[in-house]
């Protein structure tokens, strides 16, 4: 290849006038946004505290160090509730997103018109909205703890789980579904016998990846008090007691590595 | 029906079980009870207080009949473009730092220790979830969207860099091993081997990556640090319902514009 | 048992205007086996997916006996099909369901959702099921999973599947496309025993000339969706054979069927691309 040499001259030649064109104008307008954008972001900032942030970094930083390990032995409850908003919380999530996805796929709906428009509306609204925001929401109307937690969980992984698998019903072999409808199957028993064994693995493995994020999500929704050890956090940030902070900080990231690596285990031996 | 053959008649057939092994069978299944029991016992319902709430939440649904989009027109208009410009910087700035980060963590391009340090500080950016981030960088830097750019840059460089990495390390050798025996230096392999085989999808995770970005600083603003989720917090303070859900919709149909959005860029790039 | 009578069967797909079927009449008696032979997209499973209704046909009439097999609705339709057995071109079996399981699914028309769901199915359909897998040779493998068998065992899961019906009617589509020749003379031999042993009607599928001729007493040609040969399998020879297939080179002409085939795409059965590579 003799592109080396007369790198310069090629790279300016790649593209025809008119597409050049096209592109310089498309980055230009990029910069020019993106500048705006900052301009905007600097406006609404007081540059003297970010100028001050490393020394402050510095002070929290020393004031983390060292731990308070003593306090680790207070955090087992809190860590068994944020476990437990994440499991039951995915567990309430599969019973609704289930049958929401045999509703929403093309070839299992029972009705196109008002069956299939009515699970995708449900699909898309859970997913727009964070769970924090669902905890914001369920905290207020079901005072704080756990089961505002739990709830908030299993509106957002509706329709994470839903979503996924609706999209795995559509992608299933239709041959064997055709051999089972030829034997004069109902169409529960179509489902059952053609649909559910292809998507069983596919769906296991939805279920395990999203318990893997509800994990990380149920650590930090005690932030609006729906318990779990975000409440500890939050509580530990609100006394400025930074020696505790870093120990929360501590077993949230123990806590989401060793879900991360239980659910790919997991998905390994399901798929 | 056919005369039955003596040799199978009468024999029984039960579907085999999943586990083959009995003790391990009943061993989950008991355990799984006991969970369930133990976790349901500590959720600690709180029956009065959800009774006192029942009626609040007859509001906040009755707030979405109808959404009041005036009252606070001009806050979550504010709020909405503050978080699509937060959001827009964060992930331009997130990709340009991701980009070296992103390379550092290929296996292939770079010297084991390298190696190490990039995909370890990839691992830290995407285990901390985002909120916790912008908790630290609003003590930082003040309340307001600076700690939230930061907060998203920061998420963007372990995200897409992530990505960035293993997209590297999977496409295609070849042209790599061309380039080298072409004596291509560091740089030019990276410009003519790497940079066009990864291109077109590292396009489209970026769209992605802007959607979930905006979808993040509705987050990210209940803790301070600006954006659409700083007037979504102050509606709920307030008991605005009418005024939340309007907010709550708003964020509902940019999120689908914005998924239609990157559905047609992906078809576009391709 | 029933005589199984085409009248003006026509399939056309609305969205191309294509008709895969032209009017297509014939009468099949009671215990005949009919081998349905034409190049690929000649319609040949198209055709018999209308018997069954897999495919809906546009117009005509689907006889079996005196009952219009078009006109029903979905309730009678399943108890149509209970009497109905068929086996697939690439077997079509549930892969993560064991051997046993897809040999029972052939009752599903005969017990209610729950005994299927919970697998409790009676002792006599049981029964039945070892009688045939023994039949077919596969007692060794019956909680196997279907897709840890070979092609030419997954056949005869297929085939018991069908006979588990206890069918009157046996509609047979390409059953030796994805075999080996010798384990499609097995499979094709077998299929043909059983039909002579419960004295079944069957219409099969089948692009290979010499199977067909060896194991069907009478041959339909199919070409472009219209019948152009109706007769017992020994006449079927050169001048025959050109009127079906063309006078072209067989292989090509299969081959642009084909392609035509894929380009409708269009509520027929779908071509698995890597299938046409192989062609090529």
């Amino acid at each position: 290849m003799s592109v080396q040499t007369t790198n310069g001259l090629r790279e300016w030649q790649r593209y025809d006038s008119k597409q050049g064109l096209l592109r310089w104008t498309l980055w230009l307008l990029g910069v020019a946004v993106f500048v705006w954008c900052f301009q905007k972001i600097s406006a609404g900032t007081e540059w003297s505290f970010v100028l001050d942030a490393p020394e402050q970094g510095a002070d929290i930083f020393d004031r983390m160090i060292p731990p308070d390990w003593e306090y680790a032995r207070v955090l087992g409850r809190p860590l068994w509730d944020t476990l437990n908003m994440a499991t039951l919380g995915t567990m309430g999530a599969v019973i609704f997103a289930v049958p929401l996805a045999f509703m929403a796929a093309q070839n299992t709906t029972p009705s196109v018109r008002f069956a299939r428009p009515f699970a995708l509306f449900c699909i898309v609204a859970s997913r727009s909205i964070n769970s924090v925001i669902w905890a914001l929401v369920l905290v207020m109307i079901l005072g704080p703890g756990v089961l505002a937690g739990t709830i908030a969980i299993a509106f957002r992984s509706i329709g994470f789980i839903g979503k996924l698998l609706y999209e795995a019903i559509e992608e299933t072999d239709h041959r064997p579904v055709d051999a089972i409808a030829s034997t004069g199957a109902s169409s529960g028993q179509i489902i059952a016998y053609g649909v559910v064994p292809q998507v069983t693995p596919v769906f296991a493995g939805i279920a395990v990846f999203r318990w893997d994020i509800n994990i990380r999500e149920s650590t930090i929704l005690g932030l609006v008090g729906a318990g779990g050890l975000g409440l500890e956090l939050n509580a530990s940030i609100g006394n400025l007691d930074w020696s505790r902070v870093s120990v929360i900080l501590l077993a949230i990231f123990a806590t989401v590595i060793v879900s991360e690596w239980v659910s790919a285990r997991i998905r390994k031996a399901v798929t | 029906m056919a005369e039955v053959a003596p040799s199978v008649s009468g024999r029984a057939w039960t579907r085999p079980p999943m586990i083959a092994s009995a003790t391990l069978r009943w061993c989950i299944l008991v355990g799984t009870i006991v969970y369930l029991i133990a976790a349901f016992i500590t959720l600690d319902v709180n029956w009065q207080r959800i009774a006192q709430g029942w009626e609040r939440g007859q509001r906040f649904l009755g707030g979405f009949a109808p959404p009041d989009f005036v009252t606070r027109g001009d806050a979550i208009f504010d709020g909405v473009l503050e978080s699509l410009w937060m959001a827009f910087a964060a992930t331009v700035v997130g990709i340009i730092l991701s980009i070296p980060i992103g390379v550092g963590g290929a296996r292939n391009l770079v010297p084991p220790p390298v190696y190490i340090v990039c995909r370890s500080f990839m691992a830290i950016t995407r285990t901390l979830p985002e909120i916790l981030v912008a908790i630290l960088f609003v003590k930082l830097f003040g309340f307001g969207t600076f700690a939230g750019f930061v907060t998203l840059t920061f998420a963007t460089i372990g995200y897409f860099g992530k990505l960035l990495a293993e997209d590297i390390e999977a496409a295609n050798q070849a042209p790599l091993e061309a380039m080298r025996a072409a004596g291509a230096s560091w740089l030019q392999r990276l410009n003519y081997a790497v940079q066009p085989l990864v291109m077109p999808r590292a396009i489209g995770i970026a769209i992605y990556r802007l959607d979930m970005n905006f979808r993040e600083s509705a987050v990210i603003g209940i803790v301070g640090a600006g954006g659409i989720g700083a007037t979504l917090n102050t509606a709920f303070d307030r008991y605005e319902f009418p005024s939340a859900a309007a907010i709550l919709l708003v964020i509902i149909i940019i999120v689908l514009g914005s998924e239609y959005l990157s559905a047609f860029c992906r078809r576009l790039v391709r | 048992m029933p005589v199984l009578r085409l009248e003006k069967l026509l399939k056309r797909y609305e969205r191309t205007g294509y008709d895969a079927l032209k009017s297509i009449s014939f009468t099949v008696e009671p215990g005949q086996i009919v081998a349905l032979i034409g190049p690929s997209g000649a319609g040949k499973s198209t055709l018999i997916r209308c018997v069954n209704r897999l495919v809906e046909p546009t117009s005509g009439k689907v006889l079996w006996g005196d009952v219009d097999l078009v006109g029903l609705n979905s309730n009678e339709l399943r108890g149509a099909r209970r009497k109905i057995g068929m086996i697939f071109q690439e077997f079509a079996l549930v892969d993560r369901l064991s051997v046993m399981e897809n040999v029972l699914s052939g009752r599903l028309g005969y017990v209610n959702f729950w005994q299927s769901l919970t697998r409790r199915f009676p002792q006599k359909d049981i029964d039945e099921a070892f009688r045939l897998l023994d039949r077919v040779g596969l007692m060794d493998h019956v909680d196997k999973r279907a897709d840890k068998l070979s092609g030419g065992q997954r056949q005869r899961v297929g085939i018991a599947r069908a006979l588990m019906q206890d069918p009157d009617l046996l509609l047979v589509d390409e059953p030796t496309a994805s075999l080996d020749p010798k384990t499609s003379r097995q499979i094709m031999r077998l299929i043909a025993e059983l039909c002579r042993e419960r004295k079944l009607t069957a219409i099969i599928n089948i692009h290979d000339v010499p199977l067909a001729k060896m194991f069907a007493e009478r041959v339909i040609g199919l070409k472009d969706g219209a019948v152009v040969f109706d007769g017992p399998a020994d006449q079927l020879a050169g001048e025959v054979l050109t009127r079906i297939y063309g006078e072209e080179d067989w292989e090509e002409a299969g081959q642009r069927a084909l392609m035509k085939f894929v380009q409708l795409g269009d509520g027929g059965p779908s071509v698995d691309p890597t299938r046409l590579a192989g062609l090529r």
